[in-house]
């Protein structure tokens, strides 16, 4: 497998450097969200905005990073289909929330 | 589309090409699959977002959840993560006992992820905080415990590839295997990045 194998069909493996470049990134995004809530000293919407942020930056770091997703590897039909199981998720998740959260609020369920 | 992609290639391939086609093929049906089984954790964690509020006069996570143990259980996870990379790495130079080495590291990592959460599980359960105590800790163990599940299958897996590349080495055979283990370890690692925040940090919140 040389190296002007593996780049002319896309086949992106990453180096050292990505690897370690990806690693950093995610020990920072890690210990910014831990170090929020367990410090205590910031309001409740501040740290969960900023978490919110920070999980989804490291997702993308690591697809990035460690995982190589691009829009190369087999002619974007990964990035495809990630991209409609993300639809599908927002839809399934997003979905049942809202439904149950009315139901709730409708209902007036103890608890 | 996909079967004319495959028909295009066939046309014109030489022996080497053939193997890189058909191993980059079940990278992506394996890929697929990931895709199938993000659904099943979307599905996991909607039920948990449902249910989280349902504790039962039970306790809430805020009074169960020990952030620092998190941390390290996320840390163990995301090292792993970075020295399954190198094993990749590895493999690209070709250097079999690299590989092994690096997938040795990766398995003992995780065998410390898989251990720290069977504690946490085994010491919630003793104390009478059971997935039989309320709808929230039965979601919160069904979420967490799948994906435990999984990174114990990854380290079968993982197991099982040592011995391989102790008796067959680095060729086309195991080479894709490696690689489709690469991608589950990673997506392992990306889904626990939701877990930790949604389910501990927020739950702490």
């Amino acid at each position: 497998m040389s190296d002007a194998h593996a780049s002319h069909d896309g086949g992106n493996h990453g180096s050292v450097k990505s690897y370690v470049t990806g690693l950093i990134l995610s020990i920072v995004l890690t210990i910014i969200p831990f170090g929020m809530v367990m410090s205590g000293g910031f309001s409740t919407m501040t740290v969960f905005v900023t978490i919110s942020i920070m999980a989804i930056l490291q997702v993308l770091v690591q697809l990035v990073m460690f995982m190589h997703l691009d829009f190369k590897t087999e002619e974007g039909w990964n990035v495809g289909s990630f991209a409609f199981t993300a639809l599908i998720l927002g839809i399934l998740v997003g979905g049942s929330i809202w439904i149950m959260q009315n139901l709730h609020a409708n209902m007036m369920l103890g608890g | 589309m996909t079967t004319q992609t495959l028909n295009q290639h066939d046309a014109h391939a030489h022996d080497g090409h053939e193997h890189h086609d058909a191993s980059e093929m079940k990278l992506f049906g394996f890929w697929v699959y990931l895709m199938s089984d993000l659904v099943i954790f979307g599905s996991l964690f909607a039920t948990y977002a449902v249910l989280m509020n349902g504790t039962a006069g039970g306790p809430t996570g805020k009074e169960i959840f020990e952030l620092p143990f998190i941390l390290v259980e996320t840390f163990l996870l995301l090292f792993s993560s970075f020295t399954y990379g190198m094993a990749v790495l590895a493999m690209h130079k070709d250097s079999l006992s690299q590989v092994r080495a690096w997938l040795i590291v990766t398995f003992i990592l995780g065998v410390g992820f898989v251990s720290m959460e069977l504690y946490e599980f085994h010491h919630l359960i003793v104390e009478g905080f059971g997935p039989d105590r309320s709808a929230f800790l039965s979601a919160f163990f069904t979420l967490v415990g799948t994906h435990g599940l999984h990174v114990t299958f990854g380290l079968i897996w993982m197991l099982v590839m040592i011995v391989q590349l102790s008796t067959k080495g680095l060729n086309d055979m195991t080479r894709p295997r490696i690689m489709c283990l690469s991608l589950f370890w990673h997506f392992l690692d990306i889904v626990w990045i939701c877990v930790f925040t949604f389910v501990y940090l927020m739950g702490v919140l």
